[in-house]
């Protein structure tokens, strides 16, 4: 009975066990929503394919409870967002910035889809601007033939009809 | 010719991009503060709790900034380089104890042997997020005029100390 109960406290609790440590107060629900829409946003150092919000590592803890405490300050989402560039650089950022160093990488596909629209025009274009290929006269009066002379010499044809 | 030539071309340069790509190390995020003022700090002293060190005590020499701790593996492997470092004479040592115990870092200094000049303490670790540190162990070049010229995350070695710390120092006016 002991054991039952246990496993109803691991079940019911398990959850809360997994979660981080650090629980933040939220005046409200919206500020909460803005913590988690913030923190969504930013990458975490250490685990590096996971934001800030989905991070166990101790050091997103940390930052978590440092966006906590700007929050709590007062501070726009732009500040916060500009106190972990400053110091850890737009690699805290899952949308860096469009600037000179990340043009590529912004305007990159578009230039890309531009020139394979761009080459792909050309192309059909150069298709539809040659002429059909010449025929020999002599080959050009048997296709003739071919074509006049009826069901009983071409249409019903198999497709290993000899001609 | 431009029919075979031109994709191959294409592909050539992106392979070149995605093979480089492979020998970069993804975890090295270079740091915004190079070049920049070494960020303000108030923090005490592991030795003697009740002195502080700020900032401007970095200003004067060219100053090594160590960040360690007794629970760190890595920091054990780069403490060899420190103390060889800290003989040499060229650079002073400074410690950074990040979230640690000052008893265990008091004692791993009395068995591994104290490359440092002074060490400040960062209980909490708030100091080390204005540093930009996000594994330790991480190291900064601080010159004389408190400007960070670099940084290193992870194990210092000599080499990168012959190769990357001393051609800087050179640069840098005003030894120890």
């Amino acid at each position: 009975m002991p054991v039952l109960a246990l496993l109803v406290l691991f079940t019911v609790f398990g959850p809360a066990l997994a979660a981080d440590p650090a629980v933040f107060r939220f005046e409200d629900a919206g500020s909460e929503a803005r913590f988690q829409a913030l923190t969504k946003e930013l990458r975490c150092l250490v685990c590096q394919n996971q934001s800030l919000a989905d991070s166990h590592a101790e050091l997103a803890g940390d930052l978590r409870r440092e966006v906590h405490a700007m929050m709590k300050a007062g501070k726009a989402d732009r500040e916060i967002v500009e106190f972990l560039v400053r110091r850890y650089g737009d690699f805290v950022l899952y949308r860096p910035p469009l600037d000179p160093r990340t043009a590529a990488l912004w305007l990159g596909p578009i230039g890309l889809f531009l020139l394979a629209g761009l080459v792909g025009f050309i192309a059909l274009r150069r298709r539809g601007a040659t002429p059909p290929p010449e025929v020999a006269a002599e080959e050009r009066a048997r296709i003739l033939a071919l074509l006049q002379s009826g069901p009983e010499n071409g249409a019903t044809g198999t497709p290993s009809h000899k001609i | 010719m431009l029919r075979y030539g031109l994709p191959l071309l294409v592909f050539g340069v992106i392979l070149y991009f995605l093979f480089g790509g492979l020998s970069r190390d993804p975890r090295l995020v270079p740091s915004p503060l190079v070049g920049k003022p070494a960020p303000a700090f108030d923090l005490p002293q592991l030795r003697t709790p009740e002195t502080r060190s700020s900032q401007a005590d970095l200003v004067g020499t060219p100053t090594l900034v160590n960040v360690w701790a007794s629970w760190c593996v890595a920091c054990r492997d780069e403490h060899e380089v420190l103390l060889r470092l800290a003989r040499a004479r060229r650079v002073r040592v400074l410690g950074l104890n990040y979230k640690d115990e000052r008893d265990n870092a008091l004692d791993w200094l009395s068995r591994l042997g104290d490359p440092y000049e002074s060490i400040i303490v960062d209980a909490d670790g708030r100091a080390a997020i204005d540093w930009g540190v996000y594994g330790v162990p991480e190291s900064f070049l601080v010159d004389a005029k408190g400007i960070i010229r670099y940084k290193h995350v992870g194990p210092l070695t000599w080499a990168l100390v012959e190769d990357e710390l001393f051609p800087l120092l050179k640069k840098s006016p005003g030894r120890p």
